[in-house]
């Protein structure tokens, strides 16, 4: 049973700091961490605050799912095998923290985006790897 | 720190060149800087080389073999498109010191089509996640820095267009320049989008080129010439906290400190300035440094270029040279080459674009990651 446990099909997330539950029934969220000194929050973990340097242990923060449109691009050429043309984005969460984004669910053009518009995150496969595992990859799209 | 000297610069033409291997390139640069400042290899005490995609190739050793292997202390950096400028950098140090008189520093690239820069990495599952999870890569980077700069302010794409007219059109003037096509506002606005706002008009090229600066005390200097070229600072930064920075590199706050750093040094403000090469990766990237130099206050870019005040004849000529949007940014060659410009005004050896009775300059360069340097050149 060991060996197949080994060989089972995971899920794993496109970046580090999008933590899939293992219980199904959970959504994946961004996990954040937050200094406990000066209240800095970054995406993922850090060895140190980048803004007032402590190395005291951060907290672990969910992030919210939900924020605003900073600002984004309308990408028409790209590496190649990537397909185009697609919105690359900056939403900004409650938590302070920043994420570099896909927005979907608009035509990729800037009259269908607006500065401060609510965004919703959410989740979807985007790859299988050579073994197997689903890649799930966290998106944004206006919100609901 | 003792005063330094620019006693000699050079650039190759920018462009293609297949044939040759890099630090070909570097050597022929580096031969005509010291033909400009009179010297031979005999004379250099230390090279800095700046190379970024071959950084592990000892290309500045690769150079001494090419035209004299006196021995000398070479350092070869690497600091992604602040490449060259660093390594000018290190060869003023090493002369500002007073560890040693005379340094040479040649900045180099050979890129060929290797199209866009950028991005990658970090993706599970060996996944890239660009295109996936937004997009790293240069030209979106700049994009959304440009788009900032509309939403805070509303810029209009056609505000950033028009720089890339005018570098366009300024590069009409410079045998140098990778490419010398003038282009009007519909040729740009009309142009492929490649990461809106940015036409493909507004993105710079990529290419082969080399540059190299010869530095001297200003003692050693003054036995070459009766009017030495003083470096009046040269400032390095990187990217400070800021809330956005991890996400979205803050192109503007590494600039801003850069240049009150540089001001303070130099003990000159942007009012003293009369021209500026500045780091034009992006039609957008000019827009944002005109405001980060202090070339004009914060919101008030946009009405700089609408008044053409950054034209060559204007209030404060910007990229000259026709900036990288024409001239070309082979990474590591770049930041050498736009104090050779600046150097060449200051000169008055700038041909037809130059900028009448400059006696003060400006070199800009970032390297995303992120690294500003700012160096002001005085005759």
């Amino acid at each position: 049973m060991a060996e197949a446990e080994t060989q089972a099909k995971q899920v794993k997330p496109i970046l580090p700091f999008l933590h899939i539950p293992e219980d199904e029934n959970e959504e994946p969220y961004l996990a954040g961490s937050k200094c406990k000194s000066c209240g800095a929050t970054y995406l993922g973990s850090r060895m140190a605050c980048s803004k007032c340097f402590s190395t005291e242990p951060m907290e672990d923060v969910k992030l919210s799912d939900k924020g605003e449109l900073h600002v984004f691009s309308i990408v028409h050429q790209s590496a190649p095998g990537i397909p185009t043309p697609y919105v690359a984005a900056i939403v900004d969460l409650p938590e302070g923290v920043s994420v570099r984004c896909n927005i979907e669910g608009v035509e990729p053009d800037p009259k269908n985006l607006a500065f401060g518009m609510p965004v919703e995150m959410y989740t979807e496969k985007v790859h299988t790897d050579k073994d197997g595992n689903d890649i799930i990859a966290f998106k944004f799209r206006p919100a609901k | 720190m003792r005063d330094v000297a620019l006693l000699g610069a050079a650039m190759i033409k920018f462009g293609r060149y297949p044939e040759k291997q890099v630090h070909e390139l570097a050597a022929q640069a580096a031969l005509l800087a010291l033909q400009d400042a009179g010297m031979t290899m005999a004379d250099i005490e230390l090279l800095a080389s700046g190379n970024l995609y071959q950084s592990n190739a000892m290309i500045g050793q690769r150079i001494l073999k090419e035209i004299g292997q006196s021995g000398i202390p070479v350092i070869n950096v690497a600091n992604a498109c602040a490449t060259g400028s660093t390594a000018f950098r290190e060869a003023y140090m090493s002369v500002a010191s007073g560890a040693y008189d005379v340094a040479i520093a040649v900045g180099s690239e050979q890129m060929g089509k290797m199209g866009l820069l950028g991005g990658g990495g970090g993706g599970g599952g060996g996944v890239s996640p660009e295109g996936i999870v937004g997009s790293g890569l240069m030209p979106a980077v700049f994009g959304m820095a440009g788009v900032e700069h509309m939403r805070n302010y509303g810029t209009t794409q056609e505000q950033f267009a028009k720089i890339a007219v005018k570098n366009h059109k300024h590069s009409m003037h410079n045998p140098y320049s990778q490419y010398q096509v003038e282009m009007s506002l519909e040729d740009v606005m009309n142009a492929r989008t490649v990461a809106w706002p940015n036409t493909l008009y507004m993105c710079c090229p990529t290419g082969d080129g080399a540059a190299a600066a010869i530095l001297t005390s200003m003692d050693k200097a003054k036995q070459y010439t009766t009017e030495p070229i003083k470096v009046l600072t040269s400032t390095l930064t990187s990217d400070p906290y800021t809330e956005r920075d991890l996400t979205m590199p803050d192109v503007n706050t590494l600039t801003k400190n850069a240049a009150k750093q540089a001001y303070e040094d130099a003990g000159v403000g942007a009012e003293d300035l009369d021209l500026v090469e500045l780091h034009d990766c992006f039609a957008t990237a000019e827009m944002l440094h005109y405001e980060n130099l202090g070339l004009c206050g914060e919101g008030e870019a946009g009405k700089l270029i609408d008044e053409k005040e950054t034209y060559v004849g204007g209030k404060i000529p910007v990229n000259a040279s026709g900036g990288l949007l024409s001239k070309g940014h082979p990474l590591g060659a770049t930041g050498v080459a736009n104090i050779c410009e600046v150097y060449w005004h200051l000169k008055g050896q700038a041909g037809n674009r130059q900028v009448e009775g400059a006696k003060t300059g400006l070199a800009h360069v970032i390297g995303l990651g992120s690294a500003c340097t700012i160096h002001i050149l005085q005759k």
